[in-house]
């Protein structure tokens, strides 16, 4: 091989290695897999929010056609293990005990009280119909507002609903000043702006739905799962059903996007694996699109009550946040950690002096909630930049200008915020100005002004948002001081086979993300080999043992820099066979672009002639051992912020309340690009999951909390027909965090286009005395709230029907 | 039991299946065509579409025993001799897929669009998309991608008739 002429891969639009199989159906998805002799597994779910299980009777559901056997909690020993919370905020944390299969009481529709294992998924499904389980209903916590005044107890053992209060203060903390007394002084001779905004739940919705197999056959036992985390996955299963870490492999094979939803530890995958053991047969279990509704976790799901103290030119003095967020009926894995997650990020991109954060978490009888794309941070983002408007409005000035009289400016990093954050890099300005240009923001504005002027029925609103997120999870000390139960360390093993090709192996586990391609870009520049001949491989706790799997925009950041340590491990092997095989001294030879070469010479070897050299062993230096394989675990020193502007134009039809988006531009500084295209895919499809949040989704339950958006139907994902081409751009200022540079994007679009949208929204009626519009923002929302003035309503109502009442309609 | 006999990815199989059996259960419990994908419950998602004679359908959404006569195409049998379909190249080339759960049903469906409708405008595109759901791309470049296979002239090249 001759690697002298590879041209640089990072940088390179590469067409990704992934999409051969999965644009021919070559796939490799978990619901794929069979197995000789595997059963498949039916869920009997409950129907009530909350109730006592009096009985169940599973005789119809075992004389079955095929059944092989109907288990329920109660059949079960410690053996079926827990679900774990890996996040206790406080040390008080009220945490219900969360078995996966309970027998004496439901906490949410959609646990499961019983499984059916059955010859085939169509057997076990019928015969889960005949399971009879009698209940003893019991009032459900449902409203936010009230548990958290604990009207109704979720778990009447535990007595409250409030699960733990984290309390984060700059004055306490020493990063800044007293937000109260900010606040006070404001009110006495400056601006004071209050807010309350409504988080709405929201379900992640990945496309594949969540899948498990486990086979007890041979002496590992393997389970096969659509998960985000293997890795945590087995370290979970071992400390929670007795069986060690060595004798469990977690494989995630193909998986078919996750957004956060799929970083959990489910009831599906514990069953799974004990009934699994129990019957010694390998068993399958593939939930339908509903039961992903009901019980896999939903995201956000807060209350927002924000106090901003500014001085009368607008210059921001403090900024209080106190959070109510839902947890759903059970303390997830990273579970209360989501709103910390978000505390701090809500100074975003500014100099606050003051800030003060406080988040109750709550327990109720919903599905629980965990991580959905941003996890906290679009929280964060969402009241910042929607109350920097507010304020803007308040001092009469363009939000743009409120927003750069407030930012840290380029030449004042590394900058460390009220928060204790130490932001490395980063140019607002920059990204402001690029993205204004690219809107054609001035003469947006002039047409939103002549239309207002002429009374158009349909109003122009232009929305901004000025984000910043922190990315790269996470310096494992940061994470201790949090009392996270884990590090945020990421693993890799690069090895050079006989022939000369490269495999790279990656403890972050790719779901839709490109890793395949975008590290095979990092390793062919490091190591000077054609990018073709780097395989990645993941997603299996046997090929990849060590690693702590993919979320909160951490692959590249951590994994990403792991990868390049173990590959210049491995020149640094390389070196002294090198300069032994060439006869010269270690301290002549040169390596670039994959070869090795004695300085002021043309004598030299190529890093493949190497690999093979080394795997002959014939003539190796003496004590040099026979492998060039190098592992290297990285911890990242600080997160990464990203920024970026975000500009939004949305026409709304004043007399039907009809919105449509006009145009969305946005500049997003991720530092360094591996590859261009991969990150414009990361940008669209985390702005339309940002943009749905603003417009259409909605988690709605009826008020005896049973979930009315539990299918496709109800639950309103956006298609080709709702969207719009974005015009997306980057300026560049590379972190200093890591040696590659990069901040990490795939959070990036969720967080920062929600904001934008509502506040174009906000600003196309605000003359009609709005100032809040409720997400999403219904068409009848926006209708009721130009009328009214208010916010538009909540959702309260159940799901409309589907079909007209008999004599009704047509 | 119903006996069924029909043409699936230019192959000839014949099966006795029950009469309450998904087209798409067949292909991927009694067939192995696992290329093509269930997302949903009600039809909505759109990652099951294949073409029953040479048109695009969601396999979900039709009995097993309904397709029998019928030429079947799926996402597994576009490519010929291994050279991928238009419509397949253009979707890498345009990075019109991630996690590439929803793609086969795309591909499918794009290909079915095209087929009535070879240069669609960005409007027809969207529409013509609007019963296949997906999560990871914001459909930007999945348009680009039926936007590249309409302007190299692909709509006919191993689709079904």
């Amino acid at each position: 091989m001759t690697a002298t002429e590879v041209e640089n891969e990072i940088g390179r639009d590469r067409r990704r290695k992934e999409d051969q199989r999965l644009i021919t159906g070559r796939t490799r998805w978990t619901d794929n897999i069979v197995l000789p002799g595997m059963l498949h597994l039916a869920m009997v779910r409950s129907p009530f929010a909350h109730a006592n299980i009096t009985s169940i009777d599973t005789s119809a559901a075992k004389a079955a056609p095929n059944v092989v056997t109907v288990l329920t909690g109660s059949d079960f020993g410690e053996e079926l293990g827990v679900c774990i919370n890996a996040w206790p905020i406080t040390p008080d944390q009220v945490t219900p005990g969360h078995s996966p299969m309970p027998s004496d009481r439901v906490a949410f529709a959609g646990e499961i009280v019983a499984v059916v294992v059955a010859r085939s998924a169509a057997e076990a499904r019928d015969a889960a119909e005949l399971v009879d389980v009698e209940y003893d209903e019991l009032p459900a916590a449902l409203d936010l507002k009230k548990a958290a005044a604990d009207e109704t107890i979720a778990h009447p053992d535990l007595g409250t609903n409030k699960s733990a209060y984290w309390v984060f203060d700059s004055a306490e903390a020493g990063t800044g000043g007293s937000a109260d007394e900010a606040i006070a002084k404001a009110r006495t001779d400056g601006i004071v702006i209050e807010r309350e905004y409504r988080q709405q739940r929201l379900i992640p919705a990945f496309m594949e739905p969540r899948s498990v197999v486990v086979d007890p056959t041979g002496e590992q036992y393997v389970m096969y799962s659509a998960t985000q985390i293997p890795h945590i996955v087995r370290f979970a299963l071992a400390a929670t059903t007795g069986v060690p870490e060595s004798k469990i492999r977690v494989i995630a094979p193909d998986v078919g996007g996750g957004f956060g939803g799929k970083l959990q530890v489910t009831p599906e995958e514990w069953i799974a694996w004990a009934v699994g053991r129990r019957l010694g047969k390998p068993v399958k279990y593939t939930e339908t699109r509903s039961e992903s509704l009901l019980s896999g976790h939903h995201g956000r799901d807060q209350w927002q009550k924000l106090t901003l103290s500014a001085e009368k030119d607008g210059t921001v003095t403090g900024f209080k946040v106190e959070l109510l967020a839902d947890l759903g009926a059970y303390v997830a894995i990273v579970g209360g950690g989501v709103p910390v997650l978000g505390a701090f990020m809500f100074n975003a991109i500014y100099k606050f002096p003051a800030y003060h954060f406080a988040v109750q978490t709550v327990l109720t009888n919903k599905t629980w909630t965990d991580a959905y794309r941003g996890a906290g941070r679009p929280e964060a983002t969402y009241a910042i930049e929607r109350i920097m408007d507010e304020l803007a409005v308040e001092v009469g000035v363009d939000p743009l200008e409120i927003r750069e009289k407030n930012w840290i400016k380029h030449e004042e990093f590394p900058f460390t915020t009220v928060c204790g954050l130490e932001y490395d890099t980063g140019n607002y300005e920059a990204a402001t100005a690029k993205a204004k240009e690219m809107f054609g923001y001035d003469a947006l504005r002039a047409e939103q002004q002549q239309r207002r002027d002429s009374g158009d029925p349909v109003q122009l609103g232009i929305g901004i948002s000025t984000f910043t997120e922190m990315c790269g999870l996470a310096p494992s000390r940061v994470l201790g001081t949090l009392d996270y139960g884990a590090g945020g360390w990421e693993h890799a093993n690069v090895r050079m086979t006989p022939l000369g090709k490269v495999e790279v192996v990656t403890g972050a586990s790719a779901h839709g993300q490109g890793h395949e391609t975008a590290f095979s870009q990092i390793v062919a520049d490091r190591l000077g080999v054609p990018f073709e001949d780097v395989e990645v491989l993941h997603g299996d706790t046997q090929v990849a043992p060590r690693g702590l799997d993919t979320y909160g925009s951490r692959s590249l950041v951590v994994g990403g820099e792991a990868v390049v340590r173990a590959a210049d491990k491995v020149i640094e092997k390389a070196k002294p066979i090198a300069a032994h095989l060439l006869e010269a001294s270690i301290d002549d030879i040169d390596f670039a672009a994959g070869r090795f070469s004695v300085r002021g010479t043309d004598q030299g070897l190529g890093i493949a002639e190497i690999a093979t050299a080394v795997f002959a062993a014939h003539n190796l230096p003496d004590g040099v051992e026979p492998t060039l394989d190098s592992d290297a675990a990285y911890d990242p020193v600080n997160f990464s912020f990203p920024h970026g502007t975000h500009l939004c134009a949305m026409e709304v039809d004043t007399e039907t309340g009809a919105l449509t988006m006009r145009k969305y531009v946005c500049v997003d500084d991720i530092g360094t690009i591996i590859n261009p295209l991969i990150v414009a895919g990361q940008v669209h499809g985390g702005l339309v999951q940002g943009i749905a949040q603003a417009l259409w989704e909605e988690a709605v339950y009826d008020d005896s909390g049973t979930l009315v958006s539990g299918s496709f139907v109800d639950y309103l994902l956006p298609t080709a027909a709702d969207t719009i081409t974005f015009d997306i751009d980057h300026t560049t200022s590379p972190s200093t965090t890591n040696s590659l540079g990069t901040k990490g994007v795939g959070e990036a679009g969720t967080i920062a286009s929600t904001p934008a949208v509502v506040n174009a929204v906000v600003d196309a009626v605000r003359h009609f005395g709005v100032n809040d519009i409720q997400m999403p923002c219904t068409p009848e929302r926006v209708w009721r709230a130009i009328r009214t003035g208010g916010k538009g309503g909540a959702t309260t109502e159940a799901a409309m029907p589907h079909f007209e009442a008999e004599g009704e309609g047509a | 039991m119903t006996r069924i006999t029909l043409t699936v990815d230019g192959a000839q199989v014949s099966d006795d299946v029950e009469p309450r059996l998904l087209l798409v259960q067949y292909l991927r419990e009694r067939l192995g065509k696992t290329g093509t994908v269930i997302g949903c419950d009600t039809s909505n998602c759109g990652a099951c579409t294949v073409h029953l004679n040479g048109t695009s359908v969601k396999s979900c959404n039709v009995l097993a025993v309904q397709a029998d006569g019928g030429e079947v195409t799926t996402v597994e049998g576009l490519a010929q001799d291994g050279r991928l379909h238009p419509v397949q190249e253009a979707f890498r080339e345009c990075h019109g897929l991630q996690c590439g759960f929803c793609t086969p049903g795309m591909i499918m469906q794009s290909i079915d669009l095209l087929n009535t409708n070879p240069s669609p405008s960005e409007d027809e595109i969207r529409e013509g998309l609007e019963g296949n759901l997906c999560r990871c791309t914001g459909y930007h470049n999945i348009v680009r991608a039926v936007q590249h296979a309409a302007s190299h002239g692909s709509s006919t090249a191993g689709a079904t008739s």
